[in-house]
């Protein structure tokens, strides 16, 4: 293998791709040609740095300088200076808080602990050799050929670990569950379709680190006697679908995936499917109707997917983080995995914060941390200055916070985080529009399949849209708080019965402004227009 | 691949050529490049320097470039640094003699006395 003296890391997430970063790299591969370093300088494309709001990113090793902003005309003057003469190009260079394996210039950001994203953003994803360099495949190694099924799931249960993506039920469960119901076509599916708005971690860690998925997923396979596994992933997700892709393809290749697995007599494969874009299709057993050709619509549980999933068979169905879990706890042991976190939160929480925030991006820290370290030590607080109102705590399908809690810890005893997703919402919004664009969204993934869902989402929306009118009346707030109880109880999957949830929570902590639109008809943040209905949109 | 000792292979393998990426002590050889430098023939020495330890296999070395120290008319410059060591400077560098001063002073732990300008 030949000696690189220098190593620039690209980052291709899809943010930085959205801002250029394809043809900066395309642009530095021939500088770095016309320069004749080519032999010298090796560029590798990775996944994303987390810092994508000044992208285009790239890292020069060995130096560890990060460049931000980097734009096509710059790459000749990073070349000439940096590459070449081993001068800093110090106008590019980023210097606020990263994450402290990017670079070793900058600080490193607080309390961060990377467990599933310790290979993003250092490693070529594209690469099987790099993933396998960092230890990769090791623990599907060591589960195939050191340990039996039983001992795998075992480990699972005694980590502590529960599923990130939102519901939090104990994945060791799951797969025994699935592990112990008869039947003789097992299958293992991977929840990729992240469709919740405000949610963006696990598109990190497939763009990033594809393999660790590939590899969980041949665990998971052997633990619950699988030998088929399918990646449920949203459409839209384009750069995952081909890094995805081409993990699968390049570790068939490799034999890692198909028959007899490194001699273990365990046969395993994955099929990539791609979503079409309905949000229903997040909810597990509308993504088993998906998968299985038909309309997405959830079904009646029980029976739960462990015992009748895919085409009747038991199936597992994991979200992509907790997945991304699996490799490390196998390779680590159950107890280094239950030493991180809180009592009964094991492990780390990929949060992503948006919204009114300074720095956008996706932060991994242990159960414990508060609201407050990740939305102002590491989001870099409120744009602006202003101050906090809300927090939409997994997205709109979660609950909603004032900053009264903001000291409170994320776990699943405190504060749930729910799949990660912060909305921050600033002082100058108003609850009753931000609550009328979630039902907006519910109203139109609603799969109109029970009524509870089907009409409660379009009434909410129509309540919240009168109020921001000015057209409401004085019992409308308890109108919408039984329609919304209602709907929690009778909705026939998490959907409808989560469609609420935000509007119940906000509530209480904000039940003056929500007065003041309902009966005296006036907006406190002057967001909405207040002209008695007569323009508002037709419902 | 058929067992975990391919796999392991690989890794070891692909390792060696990451060892750029994490920042532990180890040597590093220093290539001054300023335009002196490069006039007097720095990348042609860069380029000895890389070739010979492609050659050995070396790969616990930090290759990296530094602009004019000043010393303009005994450029070439290479300097050398090694954990626990002084940092040596090498001066009117040749390929040739930059491939000794990989053999010598990298690998044999022995300073070619005679091309050095200082040591500190």
């Amino acid at each position: 293998m030949p000696f690189y003296r220098a190593h620039v890391l690209v980052c291709n997430g899809t943010p930085c791709i959205l801002k250029g970063s394809r043809a900066v790299q395309t642009a530095l591969v021939d500088e770095i040609k016309k320069k004749g370093l080519e032999n010298e300088i090796k560029v590798v494309e990775t996944g994303c740095l987390g810092i994508s709001e000044v992208g285009p990113v790239m890292v020069v090793y060995p130096e560890g300088i990060t460049y931000c902003g980097v734009t096509v005309n710059d790459v000749p003057t990073i070349v000439e200076e940096h590459l070449l003469k081993g001068r800093v190009v110090e106008r590019l260079v980023y210097k606020e808080r990263t994450a402290s394996h990017v670079s070793a210039a900058a600080a490193s950001r607080s309390r961060e602990q990377r467990v599933v994203l310790k290979n993003v953003g250092s490693i070529d994803p594209t690469s099987i050799e790099e993933y396998i360099a960092v230890g990769g495949y090791e623990a599907m190694g060591k589960a195939l050929t050191q340990m039996t099924p039983l001992e795998v799931i075992k480990a699972v249960k005694d980590s502590g670990l529960r599923g990130r993506g939102g519901a939090a039920f104990p994945t060791g469960l799951k797969w025994e569950l699935t592990a112990d119901a008869p039947g003789e076509n097992k299958t293992i599916v991977c929840n990729a379709d992240e469709g919740e708005p405000g949610n963006f971690k696990d598109r990190l860690i497939l763009e990033g680190d594809p393999h660790s998925i590939v590899e969980a997923m041949i665990i998971a396979g052997y633990a619950i006697g699988a030998n088929k596994g399918y990646v449920y992933i949203r459409g839209e997700y384009h750069q995952s679908v081909s890094h995805l892709e081409r993990a699968i393809a390049v570790a068939r290749e490799m034999e890692l995936l198909g028959e007899d697995i490194l001699g273990s007599r365990f046969n395993f494969d994955i099929e990539v499917f791609k979503g079409a874009g309905a949000y229903i299709c997040g909810e597990e057993t509308a993504l088993l109707e998906s998968l299985e050709g038909t309309r997405g619509e959830s079904r009646m549980k029980p029976p739960y997917p462990p015992t009748s999933g895919l085409h009747g068979q038991p199936t597992v169905i994991n979200n992509v983080e907790t997945l991304a879990n699996i490799p490390q706890i196998i390779a680590n042991g159950a107890e280094w995995f239950a030493s991180i976190g809180t009592e009964k939160s094991k492990g780390t929480k990929i949060f992503s914060p948006c919204g009114d925030v300074l720095y956008p991006g996706v932060y991994e820290v242990p159960f414990g941390t508060t609201m407050r370290e990740v939305i102002y030590e590491m989001a870099g607080g409120i744009k602006s200055g202003k101050d906090l109102k809300a927090v939409l705590i997994g997205g709109p399908s979660g609950i909603c916070i004032s900053k009264e809690d903001l000291d409170r810890q994320f776990a699943f005893e405190d504060l749930p985080p729910g799949a990660g997703a912060l909305i921050v919402i600033d002082e100058d919004k108003c609850i009753v529009d931000i609550m009328q664009n979630c039902a907006k969204f519910f109203l139109h993934e609603s799969c109109g399949q029970c009524v509870p869902c089907r009409e409660g989402t379009k009434r909410l929306y129509e309540l919240f849209t009168w109020w921001q009118g000015g057209a409401g009346s004085p019992g409308d707030l308890a109108l919408a708080q039984s329609l919304g109880d209602v709907m929690s109880v009778s909705a026939k999957c998490g959907l409808g019965q989560f469609a609420a949830t935000a509007f119940r929570t906000s509530l209480p902590l904000f039940e003056e402004e929500y007065r003041a639109h309902v009966v005296d008809r006036v907006c406190p943040s002057g967001v909405c227009k207040m002209n008695n209905g007569c323009e508002s949109e037709v419902v | 691949m058929k067992s975990l000792e391919d796999l392991r292979r690989i890794r070891e393998q692909t390792l060696e050529s990451m060892k750029i990426r994490d920042n532990a002590a180890k040597c590093k050889i220093v290539v001054a490049m300023g335009t002196c430098g490069i006039a007097a023939g720095a990348r042609e020495v860069m380029s000895a320097i890389l070739d010979e330890l492609n050659k050995r296999g070396i790969t616990e070395v930090v290759v990296t470039q530094t602009g004019c120290k000043g010393l303009c008319e005994q450029e070439p410059l290479v300097d050398v640094c090694k954990p626990d060591q002084p940092t040596v400077t090498y001066g009117y560098v040749t390929p040739e003699k930059a491939r000794t001063i990989v053999a010598q002073h990298l690998v044999n732990d022995s300073i070619v006395g005679d091309w050095v300008v200082k040591t500190q």
